[in-house]
């Protein structure tokens, strides 16, 4: 039971993931084809990149909290997985670094005429990473990553007909997901023709990656048979059935222009075709690997909990005033809002505290010895804290001096 | 589950991996990329939280130009960061998937616990940086603590796995596979690992210090020294100058606990062949797998440092068989690198500190600002010498003791092939980071007239986003 936990995680977080990360790379998708709509594609570029600017980075880390609980908790699965996926998993990794540092870079850059091919590296690689992360969900999904140290084909593991598809959807459903969130951010800007062509997009990739959904039903049929009896039955169907309606339901939303709405089912169309993965492929984790067998020991499953219940306290709250601040208009670019003022009371007056200096020399000294001297690990550590106090005291004293 | 482990453990069984110094080289060449991006994840929040409390203070909106524009290259670091950390903890599995699959149970927590650090620090950066001119100003200034508490935390929870990598515990070893793990233990009851953080959190400093005031120092040089550049640069090396001479204090303490718990590779630092009573240091030279040649020798000074006692006896590298040993001459060469120009930085730092608080002005000669365009660089040599020194002087094991690097390694083909990529992309991202900065440096800085203080938005720090079109 204990051993399921972190699977839930894994999932809670995979999930996230795909709905946040993947409408950030359905933004660097549109930016390539940001072209045929009734605003100009520089328009609807720079609409694209805004859009994701306050959160992408927070969206990624989803994917960071995936690998640590899988190494954590299932180390040899990860072991497994790593090794065996290596080539699409290395590709993912060169993509991110592409992505990640032409956004960056794109940022700091105005009208510089290199800024075209900028956004062209970010498009590209907003596309083949979303592509290589889902052939290895492809792989993992179709049993043929065996356990071990590089022991399946480092090719043909990951090229099959079942990951080309999922990673075929992978981009489709970001580029949907990223047009619903995009229609719906030009409408809080009052952006009319942007809210109308990302209105047009969102329903054109709706409906492919409607298509590609059907149809990676019929491959995994005859490709990972085992898969598609778990997806033909129970919780599986029940999940394949939620996501057809959701899926139905965001399109209805989307052509009566209510994408408030839409964001949250389509996020819903998207949760339940990974939980129906999930439930489908489980007690299987990888080929001859359960779940349970997978697992790490009990006090380490046990300290992942703890820890992520701890982490989830500070999340939570961060993740809620981050959307709600982004949802509200708080952290839009540019816009003309002017800055709140502020009032000080004793503007100009700089104190200059003479005992700290005294504060300082007594914990330089103090550090110093203990640290150097004493051998016993409480007076290093009273040492250290002592520098530290020198270093901040210091710090603010030497810093404080107007030139 | 226990069986499970231990059934699999043999499905890591060693491979023979002909390219494991290439697998090495391109994780050392990450790690290369990704540690001074951490010194500003450690150092640059408090750095900018400083000027912003400033302007709180005085309402002088110098100081909230200065925070912002920080701010926005703060921004950019860190998503540089984000990135390259990523590449990390794939080439964690990617290279080191032996690694994982053994000890991953062990050690993982840590890195859990970092990703929820890195969330926070995610978050309220973006709310920081876009929230400029949106949230109240004390309200603004608050959202930035969590960057910088949660750029510490990180660097704490990733350094917690690296101190148990090189002093190892809270776990028994069967069949190549440790069982009974105990993380909390094996992590924070660990006594190695806080001389690793507290140096890296100083080094922090120091390298972001330093590689702040560069840009000033340059324009100092140039001709462009308004009060904006005298303040902006007396932030920076303010932190670096008194960071600077406490490393040697730090520093010293490293030293003795390396002594304590991994004698080889201390003896590797040195060269030391063999186990002597009152042992020497040597300046500069070479080992020739018997002896250090060609170097300054001083008497004495290896026992001294190791254990504070001129007669103490330092264990050599005869102790162990050859197979056992870091290769000694790139220990040797990057400990003297980091110790040689820790030195100097903390001499700049102090000359920097007396002229300052005797003289209460800045230094006048241009010698000062040449060094200080020189101490940017230098700094982030000797934070990656100081890095190679720990992980190299731990070879030829990946978790010291137990595990041998070479049984932690992929059997998967075309490490070459991903190492040769990932040094195109990082040359490509080093041409660009170049590119930019060189653009930047050509931005003039539009200052706020000093009469108003207001905090009316005067330099558009991103103008390319006032030009959207509408």
């Amino acid at each position: 039971m204990l051993a399921d936990v972190p699977i839930v995680f894994i999932l809670i977080g995979l999930t996230a993931y795909t709905i946040l990360a993947g409408a950030d790379f359905g933004a660097g998708f549109w930016t390539l084809f940001s072209g045929g709509g009734r605003t100009n594609s520089a328009v609807t570029r720079d609409h694209t990149r805004h859009a994701m600017g306050p959160v992408w980075e927070a969206n990624h880390v989803w994917l960071i909290f995936v690998l640590v609980i899988c190494w954590t908790a299932y180390p040899v699965a990860f072991g497994s997985i790593m090794s065996t996926l290596s080539v699409p998993l290395f590709v993912a990794a060169v993509g991110i670094i592409l992505r990640g540092a032409s956004y960056a870079l794109r940022g700091q850059l105005d009208a510089a005429p290199q800024r075209r091919s900028i956004e062209n590296i970010f498009a590209l690689s907003s596309i083949f990473t979303p592509f290589a992360l889902g052939t290895v969900v492809g792989a993992i999904a179709s049993d043929r990553v065996p356990v071990g140290n590089a022991r399946g084909d480092l090719v043909a593991s990951w090229l099959s007909l079942t990951s080309v598809l999922i990673g075929a959807l992978a981009i489709a459903t970001s580029s949907y997901l990223a047009a619903v969130y995009l229609a719906a951010d030009a409408r809080r800007l009052g952006e009319r023709m942007l809210e109308f062509d990302f209105r047009a997009r969102a329903l054109r990739a709706a409906v492919l990656a409607g298509a590609l959904a059907l149809a990676g039903l019929v491959v995994v049929r005859y490709d990972a048979p085992p898969l598609f009896a778990g997806l033909r039955s129970g919780g599986g169907l029940a999940m394949v059935g939620l996501s057809a309606t959701a899926g139905l339901l965001t399109l209805g939303l989307v052509w009566r222009s209510r994408f408030g709405a839409a964001r949250v089912s389509a996020a819903l169309a998207i949760a339940a075709i990974v939980a129906g993965w999930a439930v489908a492929q489980q007690p299987r984790f990888l080929a001859g690997l359960t779940i349970g067998q997978a697992a790490a020991d009990r006090s380490t499953l046990i300290a992942v909990v703890i820890s992520v219940a701890l982490g989830a306290i500070a999340l939570v709250p961060s993740l809620i005033l981050l959307f709600s601040l982004f949802l509200g208009g708080y952290l839009d670019s540019g816009g003309g809002m002017r800055a709140p003022v502020l009032v000080v009371s004793n503007a100009g007056v700089t104190k200059q505290p003479r005992s700290l200096g005294a504060f300082a020399l007594a914990c330089l000294l103090v550090g110093v010895a203990l640290t150097v001297l004493a051998d016993s690990g409480w007076a290093h550590a009273l040492g250290i804290t002592s520098l530290y106090a020198f270093a901040v005291s210091a710090f603010v004293l030497a810093a404080m001096v107007d030139q | 589950m226990t069986t499970m482990f231990a059934m699999t453990g043999s499905a890591f069984a060693p491979i023979d991996q002909y390219y494991l110094l290439q697998a090495r080289q391109m994780q050392a060449l990450s790690l290369a990329v990704h540690i001074p991006l951490v010194c500003f994840g450690i150092a640059f929040p408090a750095m900018v939280l400083f000027a912003e409390w400033r302007y709180l203070k005085t309402g002088d909106p110098l100081f909230r130009t200065l925070a912002k524009r920080w701010s926005n290259v703060m921004l950019s670091l860190f998503a540089v960061g984000v990135v390259t950390g990523t590449i990390l903890s794939f080439e964690l599995g990617l290279l080191w998937p032996g690694f994982m699959a053994a000890f991953g149970s062990v050690f993982g927590l840590g890195f859990a616990l970092e990703g929820f650090s890195f969330f926070v620090e995610a978050i309220f950066i973006a709310i920081y940086v876009y929230g400029w001119d949106r949230l109240p100003p004390r309200r603004h200034f608050l959202t930035g603590i969590p960057v910088s508490i949660a750029g510490v935390t990180g660097s704490l929870f990733v350094i917690s796995v690296n101190g148990w990598m090189n002093h190892p515990g809270g776990f028994v070893l069967q069949n190549g596979t440790a069982i009974d793990a105990n993380p909390w233990s094996a992590l924070f009851g660990n006594s190695y690992f806080w001389h690793q953080f507290v140096h890296m959190y100083f080094a922090g400093y120091i390298v972001a210090g330093f590689l702040v005031a560069v840009p000033y120092a340059w324009g100092f040089l140039r001709g462009r020294w308004g009060r904006y550049e005298r303040t902006a640069l007396t932030i920076a090396l303010s932190a670096a100058a008194i960071a600077a001479p406490l490393q040697i204090v730090i520093g010293d303490w490293a030293a003795r606990e390396v002594a304590k718990a991994q004698p080889v590779k201390l003896a590797a630092m040195e060269g030391l062949e063999r186990t002597t009573a009152g042992a020497p240091m040597h300046l500069l030279g070479w080992y020739d797998g018997q002896q250090v040649v060609y170097g300054v020798e001083i008497p004495r000074l290896l026992s001294m440092l190791a254990f504070h006692d001129p007669n103490a006896t330092v264990q050599g590298l005869e102790t162990v068989p050859p197979t056992d040993r870091p290769p000694v001459n790139i220990v040797r060469l990057s400990f003297q690198t980091m110790v040689g120009i820790g030195t100097l930085l903390a001499l700049l730092g102090l000359v920097f500190l007396y002229v300052h608080f005797r003289r209460r002005r800045l230094p006048a000669s241009r010698w000062f600002y040449r060094a200080v365009v020189l101490a940017g660089p230098l700094s982030v040599v000797a934070l990656i010498a100081g890095w190679v020194t720990t992980e190299v002087g731990r070879q030829p094991w990946v978790v010291y003791g137990f595990m041998r690097t070479s049984e932690a390694v992929t059997g998967a083909r075309g490490i070459p092939i991903g190492y040769g990529t990932l040094v195109a992309v990082y040359l490509g991202l080093a041409g660009a980071g170049t590119w930019l900065l060189r653009r930047l440096a050509s931005v003039p800085i539009e200052l706020p007239s000093a009469a108003t203080p207001s905090t009316r938005e005067l330099t558009p720090s991103r103008p390319q986003e006032g030009s959207r079109a509408r």
